[in-house]
C-alpha cells in the first residue's frame, strides 16, 4: 500500500506539506510585489523592459578603457563601467596582496618596532569606515596635492598633482603586438617542458626540475617578438605646460583615491589573514622538515608555504570579493564604476528595476566565478591532503 | 606555577630556561637581534623620530582649540584647527535634529551606551536581557521622535549625526537576529524548497555590495508598495540594512549550528522531541551562546556600515560631517574633521573588537568564529 502523497501523518507527507506551503507564500508574495510595482510603474508612467539599453544614454564617462561619448548607447556604458570597476579591482587586488602581506609578516617581525608599526596600521584601518577613507584619500588627491601646473615628480617623468597622476608609456608599435601575440606560445612552451621535466623526474626519480629554463621561455618568446618586430622603445613622456600635464598615461584623482583607499583597507585585512595562516603551521612542521635535511628554502617552499596557503587562500578571495564590492563606493567619491554609473542611469531614465538587475547579475556573475574558481582549487589541495 | 609544580611527570615539572632579564637585554632582543632587524629600527626609528614631534606638533601644541576662524586661517594649515570641531561638534554630532532639543538625541544614545556597558559581562546574560533591550529601544524611539510626555515631536527627516548611526546599528542587528535565525535553521533545513529559498537569499545578498541593497531601498523599495502606501525614506534604510545584515548573521547561526555535536539534536529526538522543540530547547540555546562573539563582531561590522547611508542622503555621522564641511568658511579644514569622526568611530570600534576579543577568551575555544566561507 503506497502512503498518500500530502498527510499529517507520515514524515515525508508532512514535508511535501510544508514545503508546499512554503512554496504557496512564496509565490503570494512574489504576486502580490509584482502587482503593486506593475500599478505604480503605470501611475509614475515609467517605462520598463531592457529596451533601453539600445538607447543612447547622453552622458559621458570621463575615463576608463572604454571610450564613451554621450552619443554612445547604455549598454555601452555599462560596459565601460564594468571594465573601470574591474580595473581599480584588479589593481587593488594586486596591490592589497602585497601590501597586507608585508604588514602581516611585519606583525610576526622579531622586530618590535616594524611589528608595532604593523600591528598599529592595522588596528587604524579596520576600525575606521572605508568610505571615511575615502572621503579623506578624495579630499587629499584634490585639495593637498599641488596644482597640475606644478606637480611633484615623483621619478624622471612621473608626475603627481590634482590633475592625477601622470607617467610615461611606450608609442605603440608593431614590434608591441608581435610581443603581446608571442606571450600565449611562450607560456605554453614553458608548460610543455616543466611537465615533461616533471614527469621524468617521477619517473626516473633524476633530472634537474627545469623550472629556471621554463620561467626563461616564457619570458624569451615575447622579447623575441619584440625584437623580430623592430624593438620599438619610443616613450610617450608626460609634460609639465603652463597649466597642466600632459601626454602619458594619465589616471585621475577619482582612480587614485579609490585605488589608494581600497587597497590600504583591504591590505590590513589581509594582514591578519596572513599572520594567522602563518602562525597556523605547527613549528613541529618546521623541525621534521630540517629533521628530514631540507634546506630551509626547500623547507618553506616545500612544507610550510604548501599549509599556510591552505589556510590563507580561501579567507583571502572572500577579502579579494570585497575588495570588488567595496569598489562600488566609487560612486561616493565620482569614480565613473558600474554602480555609479548605474545610478546616473537611474536618475536621467527613472528604469531602477532594470539598472538594478543589470549591477546585481554583474556582482553575482563575479561571485559565482570566484567561487567556481574557489571549487576547483580547494579540490586541488585537497588532493595533496589524500 | 603551583599547578605545573604539582603534577607528578617529573619532566613537565621543569621550567624553561628564563630569559635575559632586564630592559638591555629587551632591547637586543627585540630591536637588535640580528644585522636587518637593527638596520629596520634605525629606518623606523629615524622616521618616527622625524613625524612624531611633527605631528605632536601639528595635532596638539600648535593647535587652535578655540573656534576662532581669524586664528585658525592665520595658522596657514601649518597646525590643526580644531576650532572647526569646536564650532561645528553639534552638527556633526546630532545632523539637522533641532539645536535646543539636542539633549534628547544624547541622553538616548547614553542610555544605549549605559545599556550596552550593562549586558555586556555574561553575568547579565539572563532572561530578563531581551525585554530590558525593548525598554531601552522604545525609550530611544521616544525620546528622539517625540510627540508624547510634552516632548514635541522631530520628524525621522531631521534626525542624524550619531544618535542615527546608533539607531540604524541596533535595528539593523537587533532585527536581523531573528530573521537570520530563520534564515540559518532554513539552510540546514531537510526540505530542498527551504534549503534552496534559504540559500539563494544569503548567497544573492551577500553577493552584491550594500550600496546596491541601499540603492533597492531608496528605488525599488516604494514601488513594491501598494499605492498610496508610503514608508518614510529612514524606515526604508533601516529595512534595507535589516535585511542585508540577516543573510550576514545568518552564515553567523550557521557556524554556531554546525560547531554544536550532531548527539545534541540526536539526544533530543531520543527524548521524543519534535524538530521544533529540539530546535529550540535543545540547539540554538546552545548554538547562539557559541556565536556571540561573532554577534559583536556583526554589531561592529554593522556601525561601520551604516556610514553608507550618507550616499542615500542621509545625515548619520559621517554624513553630518559632510554637511559640516558644506559651509564655505570652514570646508578647508576637512582634514581635522575627518580626524574627528574618525577618532569616533575608531573608539567604538576599537572598544567593540577588544570586548569580542575578551568575550571569545573568556566563553573557550569552542566558541571560536566561523571561517568565512570563499562564495
Amino acid at each position: 500500500m503506497k502512503a498518500p502523497l500530502l498527510s499529517w501523518s507520515t514524515r515525508s507527507g508532512r514535508a511535501r506539506l510544508y514545503q508546499a506551503a512554503l512554496l504557496a507564500a512564496i509565490a503570494l508574495a512574489a504576486a502580490l510585489l509584482w502587482r503593486n510595482t506593475r500599478q505604480n510603474l503605470t501611475a509614475r508612467q515609467i517605462r520598463t523592459g531592457f529596451g533601453f539599453l539600445g538607447q543612447p544614454a547622453g552622458f559621458d564617462i570621463g575615463e576608463g578603457l572604454v571610450r564613451y561619448g554621450p552619443t554612445d548607447t547604455y549598454l555601452l556604458a555599462f560596459a565601460a563601467g564594468i571594465a573601470n570597476t574591474l580595473r581599480v579591482a584588479v589593481a587593488g587586488i594586486v596591490l592589497a596582496t602585497v601590501l597586507g602581506t608585508l604588514v602581516g609578516l611585519g606583525r610576526l617581525s622579531r622586530n618590535a618596532l616594524v611589528r608595532w608599526l604593523c600591528t598599529g596600521y592595522v588596528e587604524l584601518l579596520r576600525n575606521v569606515p572605508l568610505i571615511i577613507q575615502l572621503f579623506a584619500w578624495y579630499l587629499v588627491a584634490t585639495e593637498i596635492l599641488p596644482e597640475a601646473s606644478s606637480p611633484i615628480a615623483l621619478a624622471p617623468h612621473v608626475y603627481l598633482s590634482k590633475g592625477g597622476l601622470q607617467f610615461p608609456h611606450p608609442v605603440w608599435a608593431r614590434g608591441w603586438a608581435w610581443a603581446l601575440a608571442a606571450v600565449p606560445p611562450g607560456l605554453a612552451a614553458a608548460w610543455v617542458l616543466a611537465r615533461w621535466a616533471r614527469a621524468r623526474r617521477e619517473r626516473t626519480g633524476r633530472g634537474p626540475r627545469l623550472a629556471w629554463p621554463a620561467a626563461l621561455l616564457a619570458v624569451a618568446f615575447p622579447v623575441a617578438g619584440w625584437l623580430a618586430g623592430g624593438a620599438p622603445h619610443a616613450l610617450e613622456l608626460p609634460e609639465v605646460t603652463r597649466f597642466n600635464v600632459s601626454g602619458g598615461v594619465s589616471l585621475t584623482p577619482e582612480f587614485l583615491a579609490l585605488l589608494v583607499g581600497l587597497c590600504t583597507f583591504t591590505a590590513a585585512f589581509i594582514a591578519e589573514i596572513v599572520r594567522s595562516g602563518v602562525l597556523a603551521v605547527p613549528h613541529g612542521q618546521t623541525e621534521a622538515a630540517a629533521a628530514l635535511g631540507l634546506t630551509p628554502r626547500q623547507a618553506t617552499r616545500l612544507v610550510l608555504l604548501p599549509q599556510a596557503l591552505r589556510v590563507i587562500v580561501p579567507p583571502l578571495t572572500s577579502q579579494f570579493l570585497n575588495l570588488t564590492k567595496n569598489s562600488s563606493l566609487a560612486v561616493a567619491i565620482g569614480y565613473p564604476d558600474l554602480v555609479s554609473i548605474a545610478n546616473t542611469a537611474i536618475n536621467q531614465n527613472g528604469q531602477a528595476l532594470e539598472c538594478i538587475v543589470v549591477i546585481m547579475s554583474v556582482y553575482l556573475a563575479i561571485n559565482l566565478v570566484t567561487a567556481l574558481g574557489m571549487g576547483w582549487y580547494n579540490r586541488r589541495v585537497a588532493l595533496v591532503e589524500g | 606555577m603551583e599547578a605545573i609544580a604539582a603534577r607528578p611527570d617529573p619532566a613537565a615539572a621543569r621550567e624553561p630556561p628564563p630569559a635575559a632579564p632586564g630592559p638591555a637585554a629587551w632591547v637586543r632582543r627585540n630591536l637588535f637581534s640580528s644585522v636587518p632587524s637593527a638596520l629596520a629600527t634605525l629606518l623606523v626609528g629615524a622616521a618616527l623620530v622625524r613625524v612624531l614631534p611633527a605631528a605632536v606638533r601639528w595635532l596638539f601644541t600648535g593647535a587652535v582649540w578655540a573656534p576662532d576662524y581669524e586664528a585658525c586661517r592665520r595658522l596657514e594649515y601649518h597646525a590643526a584647527c580644531w576650532g572647526f570641531v569646536a564650532e561645528k561638534h553639534r552638527l556633526v554630532l546630532f545632523g539637522r535634529y533641532p539645536f535646543a532639543e539636542q539633549w534628547r538625541p544624547l541622553v538616548a544614545t547614553l542610555l544605549v551606551v549605559a545599556a550596552l556597558a550593562a549586558s555586556a559581562h555574561p553575568r547579565s546574560w539572563r532572561r530578563w536581557l531581551a525585554p530590558a533591550w525593548a525598554v531601552v529601544l522604545a525609550a530611544f524611539f521616544l525620546l528622539v521622535r517625540g510627540g508624547a510626555l510634552g516632548l514635541t515631536y522631530v520628524d525621522p527627516g531631521l534626525w542624524g549625526g550619531l544618535p542615527l548611526t546608533v539607531l540604524l546599528t541596533l535595528v539593523g542587528v537587533s532585527a536581523s537576529i531573528p530573521i537570520g535565525i530563520v534564515l540559518a535553521l532554513g539552510r540546514r533545513s531537510r526540505l530542498p524548497v527551504a534549503r534552496g529559498a534559504a540559500s539563494l537569499y544569503i548567497e544573492m545578498v551577500r553577493g552584491v555590495p550594500l550600496i546596491t541593497v541601499l540603492f533597492v531601498a531608496s528605488f525599488v523599495f516604494p514601488l513594491l508598495l501598494p499605492q498610496g502606501l508610503r514608508l518614510d525614506p529612514l524606515a526604508r534604510i533601516a529595512l534595507a540594512i535589516t535585511l542585508f545584515q540577516a543573510a550576514y548573521m545568518a552564515e553567523v547561526v550557521r557556524g554556531g549550528l554546525q560547531a554544536l555535536p550532531k548527539g545534541q539534536l540526536e539526544a533530543a529526538a531520543s527524548l521524543g522531541l519534535s524538530w521544533w522543540q529540539a530546535q529550540r530547547r535543545v540547539v540554538l540555546p546552545q548554538a547562539l551562546v557559541l556565536v556571540i562573539p561573532s554577534f559583536v563582531n556583526s554589531l561592529l561590522s554593522t556601525f561601520m556600515d551604516t556610514s553608507l547611508v550618507t550616499v542615500v542622503s542621509m545625515y548619520d555621522l559621517t554624513g553630518a560631517l559632510r554637511l559640516a564641511l558644506g559651509d564655505p568658511q570652514w570646508r578647508n579644514f576637512f582634514i581635522e574633521g575627518y580626524l574627528f569622526v574618525g577618532a569616533v568611530y575608531f573608539a567604538c570600534c576599537l572598544a567593540m573588537s577588544r570586548y569580542s576579543h575578551w568575550l571569545e577568551k573568556r566563553l573557550g575555544r569552542w566558541a571560536r568564529r566561523p571561517e568565512a566561507s570563499a562564495a
